[in-house]
């Protein structure tokens, strides 16, 4: 057993560092036409052998490794046991939550405008994750190319504010509804494909549109995108220096005070927040209601639900069309908050982070998906030198979850009902 | 009520039912036995729309229902139990009969959000049911635990207590019994011939529980390599020639 | 004349990367045979084959080694080593720890190894794209001076030549090794294959060696054959891939080969009739009109359902 040991280890090593000699410890470097090839410095070839040497023990005295790590207590523990009495709960979440959104609320008149818009980008994620943890952790269906109702929100907005003159107000439930007809009219044919190949459709769907958008040229200035998206305004009182519109006022004029820029930086990111909570309570009902227990149902075995008068295409097209509504709602937000759009904002890898959020805060958690979406937003910017290794992490951790932790950092909880003894 | 007529199903090249007939009568429990591979469960699969026959007729209620989508024969009243149970895992049991209830809910969304009282009414409804029903079976006290968490006996009970929440005519259970220990057979045995007497409704059963199938079963079909082999009262098949020799083998 | 000129280029062109799409497809269709799930990293690990291939190739130019055959066949072994290393590494991270769960799970994880994968290379080789030299030039032309002339370069019948003896090699493999038998026995019923005493994990990691030393070998074709890489390379190619393997019927090796040379001259038309831009929305079309309409694909079985 241990020479079987020692051999899988050695071989494990060796592996390691076949993966990661070449790759790291050669740079190629295009000067003009040639490629030159230079060795990478002492450093990393140290790190690639210490990552050798680590594989090598870990393999050598897995058992034990793995025998400790069982015995640590988790941080989080799986909430198996009854759940606490309904009504004391809800009573300490709702006033968390007060307490939460009271703060959020006047938080940004003490703290930079950066951090404003941070907290506004990470409003706009949490609208996003929320949807899609609709469609993925609540009815199982992977989408991969949710980014495309993320661009048809904002694409709306951007068209609808360039060629009309239409509003934010207006654009915000047109941008979601036509995001929620897209998903309807794209869901319908493919939702009876079986869970990976919708994934790749999905993907396909999502790639379509952004390849579209960058070609439609006449339609949506290609890749040079659409510019001067108007900001909301407030009771027809804009946030600028000048009034853009006819008709307007100004809200800094109106109310007599200084201008200030942070105003509409402030402004925009009470609206996300307004929405987000919105989004969150909307979708928080739908879990309660038999829809929501539907996509559950549906998500945990199809078979089983068919048999007991399921429609499978209608309750994964609900599923399917809500995560698109509130992803263009966020479209239609982010959109006015960049001022500017390009099919370059809507690639894969932003529905890649948006999975990550869902699946590292812990499918059909809302709880866990809005504290990840905070996180994911956050962090990187907190820790600057760290952003390039963001995707790197995601994708670590992607891996490490599905592994270790599948339900997530904050499983969802399920909700306690009460019943009455009939006789 | 239910009368199947010469039902073949054919995978590739493989004949797996063959001409098999089938009535139920109302107020009747009927059972189907046969071999391991018979094609018991495939005659069940045509029946609730899983699979689409190849061949033959299902009438239920006199309506035509074979190649209809398996959803919409569950809603004309014929719901089935698997031979492994399917629960929603990761769902509370009350969740689960409430999910089998869902034709009798107000599914608007609209509706739902806004809590009209006919919303709440037929919520309230359908979990007075499911209280009934857990009482029923004997699951109360689990009420709020995750179904996939139940010990195997409890997940049977609950897989028919989610069926009678749909308030069915007829019943299918696939091997209802396979797994339980004596009493539990003996509980099983008692709720099924309660559901006929007490609530009405027609039962078909696969079963291998010999002594199930004999004392409760009204008439037995017996089905050999996807072909029916015989058909009538329990005293009738017990004394069949054919059916022994295709249990017992030619000795 | 001219006409018929001009669509045998495309069919040349078409037949070329159809044939290397097909190649990084087999990676695909076995594993989905196999574990019955889409190894979303493996283009990934095409890439790193590509790059491996280069950085072999710079290297061995550093030393002034330049006679052609050497230096193809040490990017070729050099690349295959690497890939494969890679494929067994995912298939026992990723993959294993996380087979058998609920459907979601190992795709997941999957697509977090995809994610890892292109940024590994990309904190590693920078995000630029690195030109790759041609090293095998020319090829015979046709048609009449001036006008339009059809080619059929070197490089190209290097790319179908290569994907034939691939395919060849890799057909009597399966068909008469033991491992290959083996592999056909794990697909069919991996229980049943597990209580007759085969090692399904050695076969299932054997798959994952199988389809990355292939795709490293697309992986060095390709890069020669495009003259540039970059660490999104992959990703584009393993989605047209398992497109190829998707439309041959997936699980099925030839399918593999003949949905990757359908879907490699149907580009390959678009761009030459059409437009280069809208290539991608045709691949991408096909595949969800496959999808849709013929699951099963050209040369796949049915599957049937059980309860």
């Amino acid at each position: 057993m241990a020479a079987q040991n020692l051999k899988h280890a050695f071989f494990c090593a060796v592996i390691t560092l076949i993966i990661s000699y070449p790759i790291l410890g050669f740079n190629l470097e295009a000067q003009g036409i040639n490629v030159t090839l230079t060795g990478a410095g002492t450093s990393t070839i140290v790190m690639v052998l210490l990552a050798a040497v680590v594989v090598f023990l870990f393999q050598l005295f897995r058992e034990s490794v793995m025998a400790t790590l069982k015995s640590i207590p988790r941080p989080l523990p799986q909430t198996h046991k009854e759940p606490v009495a309904e009504n004391k709960r809800a009573k300490i979440e709702s006033r968390v939550l007060t307490a939460i959104i009271v703060l959020a609320l006047f938080w940004p008149f003490f703290v930079s405008r950066g951090s404003v818009d941070l907290a506004t980008l990470a409003l706009i994620y949490i609208m996003l994750a929320l949807g899609l943890n609709v469609v993925v952790g609540l009815a199982g269906l992977l989408d991969l190319g949710y980014v495309a109702f993320y661009a048809v929100g904002a694409y709306t907005f951007a068209l609808l504010s360039e060629y009309f003159g239409i509003s934010f107000w207006m654009s915000l439930p047109l941008g979601a509804l036509l995001a929620a007809l897209f998903g309807l009219v794209l869901g319908f044919p493919v939702l009876r494909l079986r869970g990976d190949y919708l994934a790749i459709v999905t993907l396909g769907f999502g790639e379509i549109i952004r390849i579209l958008l960058n070609n439609w040229t006449s339609l949506t200035g290609g890749p040079n995108g659409i510019g001067g998206i108007p900001e909301p305004t407030l009771f027809g009182m804009e946030f600028g220096r000048h009034v853009k519109e006819e008709g307007n006022s100004s809200f800094h004029e109106t109310f007599g005070i200084a201008y200030s820029g942070e105003d509409k930086v402030i402004f925009l990111y009470l609206i996300s927040l307004v929405l987000a909570v919105f989004t969150a309570l909307v979708i928080r009902r739908f879990m309660r209601m038999p829809v929501g227990r539907a996509w559950e149902a549906l998500r945990e075995d199809e078979i089983a639900a068919r048999s007991l008068g399921l429609s499978r295409t209608s309750v994964k097209l609900t599923a399917f069309t809500i995560g698109a509504f509130f992803a263009g709602f966020a479209g239609t937000v982010f959109a006015s908050k960049q001022g500017f759009i390009s099919p370059e904002s809507f690639v894969f890898l932003e529905s890649a982070i948006i999975l990550a959020i869902v699946v590292l805060g812990g499918m059909g958690s809302q709880l866990g998906v809005i504290l990840a979406a905070i996180a994911v937003t956050i962090l990187p910017e907190l820790a600057r030198e760290f952003s390039e290794y963001r995707m790197l992490i995601f994708g670590a951790a992607m891996v490490l979850m599905m592994v270790w932790r599948p339900q997530g950092l904050m499983p969802m909880r399920r909700i306690h009902i009460e019943l009455k003894k009939q006789e | 009520m239910l009368d199947v007529q010469s039902l073949s199903m054919r995978f590739g090249g493989l004949l797996a039912v063959d001409q098999v007939s089938l009535e139920v009568q109302e107020h009747e429990i009927v059972s189907i036995i046969g071999p391991n591979g018979a094609g018991k469960t495939t005659v069940f699969n045509c029946m609730s729309g899983f699979y689409k026959p190849t061949g033959g007729k299902i009438l239920f209620e006199g309506q035509a229902v074979q190649g209809k989508p398996d959803h919409k024969i569950s809603r004309l009243g014929m719901v089935r139990t698997f031979q492994h149970v399917r629960l929603f895992n990761q769902m509370t049991v009350v969740e689960n009969l409430l999910v089998a209830q869902h034709r009798h809910l107000n599914t608007n969304l609209i509706a739902g959000l806004m809590k009209t009282p006919n919303y709440r009414d037929r919520e309230q409804k359908s979990l007075d049911r499911a209280a009934y029903w857990l009482d029923r079976v004997g699951l109360m006290d689990l009420a709020n635990r995750e179904a996939g968490n139940l010990a195997y006996g409890q997940q049977r009970r609950l897989e028919i207590a989610r069926c009678m929440v749909t308030e069915p005519k007829l019943l299918m259970l696939d091997e209802p019994a396979a797994g339980l220990n004596p009493a539990e057979t003996k509980d099983l045995n008692q709720l099924i011939v309660s559901l006929k007497e007490d609530y009405n409704v027609s039962v078909v059963l696969i079963e291998h529980d010999m002594s199930l199938v004999m004392d409760i079963s009204d008439r037995i079909n017996v089905i050999n390599q996807g072909r029916p082999l015989a058909c009538g009262t329990p005293d009738e098949i017990r004394q069949n020639d054919d059916v022994i020799k295709a249990y017992l083998g030619e000795a | 004349m001219q006409d018929l000129l001009y669509f045998s280029q495309q069919l040349i062109n078409g037949l070329t990367i159809g044939s290397a799409y097909a190649l990084i497809a087999i990676g695909y269709t076995m594993v989905y045979g196999i574990i019955g799930m889409i190894n979303f990293a493996h283009g990934e690990i095409y890439m790193i084959g590509a790059y491996t291939a280069l950085i072999a190739i710079t290297g061995l130019a550093t030393l002034g080694i330049a006679w052609l055959p050497v230096i193809l066949i040490v990017a070729l072994v050099c690349a295959m080593i690497v890939s494969s290393a890679m494929g067994w590494a995912v298939e026992r991270v990723a993959y294993r720890p996380v087979r058998g769960r609920h459907r979601l799970i190992p795709l997941i994880s999957a697509i977090g190894m995809s994610i890892f994968l292109q940024n590994y290379v990309h904190l590693a080789q920078g995000s630029r794209n690195i030109g790759f030299p041609a090293l095998i030039d020319g090829g015979f032309q046709f048609g009449p001076e001036g006008a339009f002339e059809m080619s059929l370069s070197y490089m190209q019948i290097t790319v179908f030549v290569t994907t034939l003896v691939c395919m060849a090699v890799l057909s009597l493999f399966i068909s008469r090794s033991r491992t290959g038998r083996a592999c056909r026995a794990v697909s069919q019923d991996l229980g049943m294959a597990n209580l007759l005493g085969i090692d399904t994990n050695r076969i299932i990691s054997a798959t994952f060696v199988i389809g990355a030393a292939l795709a490293a070998v697309a992986g060095l074709l390709l890069g020669m054959y495009y003259g540039s890489i970059d660490p999104l390379f992959g990703f584009i190619a393993g989605l047209k891939a398992f497109t190829a393997a998707v439309l041959g019927g997936i699980g099925s090796i030839p399918g593999a080969m003949l949905g990757g040379l359908i879907l490699g001259v149907s580009e390959s038309m678009t761009s030459g009739y059409l437009s280069g831009e809208y290539k991608d929305v045709v691949s991408f079309g096909l595949l969800i009109l496959i999808l849709l309409f013929k699951p099963t694909g050209l040369l796949g079985k049915p599957e049937v359902e059980k309860i």
